[in-house]
């Protein structure tokens, strides 16, 4: 396994910017998202480190080796697409061998058995072995996927968006399975994906990329706890961050057109004007709490229920726990833990460390 | 307003049922959620209420009115698709007036309907645009106050918000049944996204292969699902179902050396439920697992999630079954170290395995 370096890469399509200047480091055994909307970069991004796209400015090294140089088919990556590009009407086990018959590699076939066997049963597919791929459900077919990308040992396994054609169940439990089997391998990965609970969930690190730049990179607890400005803010967590023009006077901060004003964190230096983000965990109902608002909309998601809370013309989403008894309409008390309030600037850059 | 009512309605495709004979009434003002997986018959059930699908028996009443045999039209019922639906060539404000003017409404009326709608739902702004220079979320927008403009007694919505990515889905989401609340129009919505079912419906009817699973409001489907396969498909992850066979109070599970004392009041219920056998299947939901060193369950740890506000520890407990423990944010444990865990007494259920069926408690006197 390798250690991956992108060194001030930049790729521009006539009329368009599409990556621009990126740089980032993945360890070696790292999982790494490259986490963003569509038109971000992301694929492109995976595919310059690929050599399936030739950037027009920067190093791709892995291990301190320059990769410029070398064709698609000499940079040892493996890739996993959204679309399962499998063989039809060969077998499964045809289809896991594939990669390891060829003629450059030279395995014998004892070797290619054990490997195949081996792989399949990390991805619960081995009674899947001799059927043809076509015959295969969804979910199968993006294990057999997963499984020809890792019966070898790549340098690097380059993901792209490879969940995304499948149910939101599915979805669920292979997430669950890559992760395991990244960190049981210890297998460099990066993964191309536009959903933030894919990025939050598996990711080591995060690298947040929005219009051909990246916007922040961190561990999913410093993406999701210290926002680098309110898009990544509004990016990552679901229901999202309430976010509210503000003012700040002797070291209070007030929401405008609500009632609600906070005192300021001590040690932040904030402008006159300013942006307030508030993750809807940090709005608590509370029958002492300082502020008032009513119930105008309740969602019960089961394990837990988004309130929408209107305080003066502002609305709140405050997120609690379990299906809530509250009613429409009902006057609500409620808190906002003010040490994990984000600040931001008028222009979305996040203001305190 | 209204109300709609099944009796026996079922359709068959040649030999094949697409829905099986169904009963459900649904209330004036009710916003009902019809939820299952592609082929589980939803969206045929729909179709046969709006008119566009034939029965092939029973009937459909609306208002105490059979309107089974009756064409579309005549049913005074507006249905919004995913797929927008627009005229591509006409401006936001001539596809919502559309269907006013098509029933020869004054020009008083058309204008005055349509202000109402547009300022309900926030349009104003997006009046001159055509379809296509307006986003998703705004098509499906525009595609709403066409619907609402011509004041249905019931509106028909099939996976409206399926188009949309992630973030606006959320957004339409929480507009569509702030609409409702506003309005109290009876409407019939369905999706096989079971986070839009509970977020929004006053009761939630889950199917599954052509027939109703239960009819439920969320609380009780997420809380009390009536079989196995509810259980799994309401919930992100789904329910934790472990395998175990009872004895004398205790369920043995399968894999590691679990043995559950099942709680007092369950055990006569269980007895009668299983009618002598002894397979059945524990059922909790991730929250209701609590991670305790003393704790008198234990899995290995395969997986852990940060999930933003909260994380899910993935634990197995033997060859096939991983589950699901609901925890706060923590620091995460290594692979493959045991876990000790236990489940809250109030939020254990049982099933039985062979008739994959939700064991009813006894009536604690």
């Amino acid at each position: 396994m390798s250690h991956v370096e992108l060194q001030h890469i930049s790729k521009f399509f006539p009329g368009v910017t599409a990556l621009d200047d990126i740089s980032f480091d993945v360890k070696d055994a790292e999982f790494f998202v490259l986490l963003g909307p569509t038109g971000a970069g992301k694929t492109t991004t995976l595919r310059v480190i690929a050599g399936l796209e030739h950037q027009d400015a920067g190093s791709v090294l892995f291990d301190g080796e320059g990769m410029n140089e070398l064709a698609p088919s000499d940079r040892d990556v493996a890739l996993v697409f959204q679309q399962y590009s499998l063989y039809p009407t060969m077998s499964v086990y045809d289809n896991l061998a594939f990669p390891l018959r060829s003629p450059l590699r030279r395995t014998s076939a004892e070797e290619i058995r054990k490997k195949v066997e081996e792989t399949a049963e990390k991805l619960r597919i081995s009674h899947l072995l001799k059927r043809k791929t076509a015959n295969l459900s969804g979910g199968e077919m993006q294990r057999v996927s997963i499984g020809r990308a890792i019966v070898r040992s790549p340098r690097v396994f380059l993901m792209d968006e490879p969940l995304s054609n499948l149910d939101a169940k599915l979805r669920e439990a292979l997430r669950i399975e890559l992760q395991h089997l990244q960190k049981t391998q210890g297998s460099t990965t990066l993964f191309v994906t536009h959903d933030q609970i894919e990025a939050l969930t598996m990711a080591d690190r995060i690298a947040v990329l929005n219009e051909g730049r990246i916007i922040q990179i961190g561990t999913p607890e410093d993406i999701y706890d210290r926002p680098a400005s309110t898009f990544v803010a509004q990016l990552v967590g679901s229901p999202r961050i309430n976010l509210y023009t503000a003012r700040q006077e002797e070291d209070t901060v007030s929401i405008t057109d609500s009632d609600v004003n906070l005192p300021v964190q001590s040690g932040v230096k904030l402008p006159a004007e300013l942006l307030l983000g508030i993750r809807p965990e940090n709005v608590k109902p509370d029958a002492n709490g300082i502020f008032t608002g009513h119930l105008v909309l309740a969602e019960p998601l089961g394990v837990e229920t988004i309130l929408h809370i209107q305080s003066g013309q502002r609305t709140f989403l405050s997120l609690v726990p379990g299906i809530s008894s509250y009613r429409l309409g009902d006057v609500l008390k409620f808190n906002i833990a003010s040490e994990h309030i984000h600040y931001f600037g008028l222009n979305g850059e996040r203001l305190q460390s | 307003m209204a109300t709609i009512e099944l009796r026996q309605v079922e359709k068959k495709f040649g030999d094949l049922h697409a829905v099986k004979p169904l009963d459900l009434t649904i209330q004036d003002g009710e916003f009902i959620v019809l939820l299952g997986p592609s082929g589980c018959g939803k969206t045929t059930t729909l179709r046969m209420i709006s008119g566009l699908e034939t029965v092939s028996g029973g009937t459909i009443w609306l208002n105490e009115r059979n309107v089974t045999w009756l064409h579309p039209s005549e049913r005074d019922i507006a249905f919004v698709f995913q797929f927008y639906a627009l005229y591509p060539h006409l401006s936001a404000w001539k596809n919502i007036a559309f269907p006013l003017q098509a029933q020869g409404e004054s020009r008083e009326t058309v204008e005055k309907r349509v202000n109402e709608v547009v300022k309900l739902l926030r349009i104003e702004h997006l009046l001159k645009a055509r379809p296509g220079q307006l986003s998703g979320g705004d098509q499906q927008r525009v595609a709403l106050a066409r619907a609402l403009v011509r004041h249905p007694a019931a509106f028909l919505m099939d996976e409206p918000l399926g188009a949309l990515d992630a973030d606006f889905r959320e957004t339409m989401r929480s507009e569509i049944k702030r609409l409702h609340v506003l309005q109290h129009a009876t409407t019939v919505y369905v999706t096989h996204d079971q986070i839009e079912a509970m977020a929004m419906g006053d009761r939630i009817v889950v199917m599954s292969e052509a027939q109703i699973q239960q009819i439920g409001t969320p609380a009780e489907v997420y809380n009390d699902p009536s079989n196995l396969f509810v259980a799994r498909f309401i919930g992100s992850p789904g329910m934790n179902l472990v395998n175990g066979k009872y004895a004398d109070g205790v369920v043995q599970m399968a894999g590691l050396d679990n043995r559950y004392a099942v709680p007092q009041g369950w055990q006569g219920a269980i007895k009668k439920g299983l009618d002598g056998g002894s397979d059945l299947v524990i059922g909790f939901r991730p929250e209701a697992a609590q991670i305790d060193d003393l704790g008198k369950l234990v899995g290995k740890v395969y997986a852990s999630e940060m999930q933003g506000s909260s994380a899910v520890l993935h634990l197995t407990i033997n060859e096939d079954e991983i589950i699901h423990i609901r925890t706060d944010r923590l620091i995460p444990y290594p692979i493959d170290s045991l876990v000790h865990f236990d489940i809250n007494p109030q939020m254990v259920r049982f099933f039985s395995l062979n008739t994959e069926a939700a064991i009813q408690p006894e009536v604690t006197q």
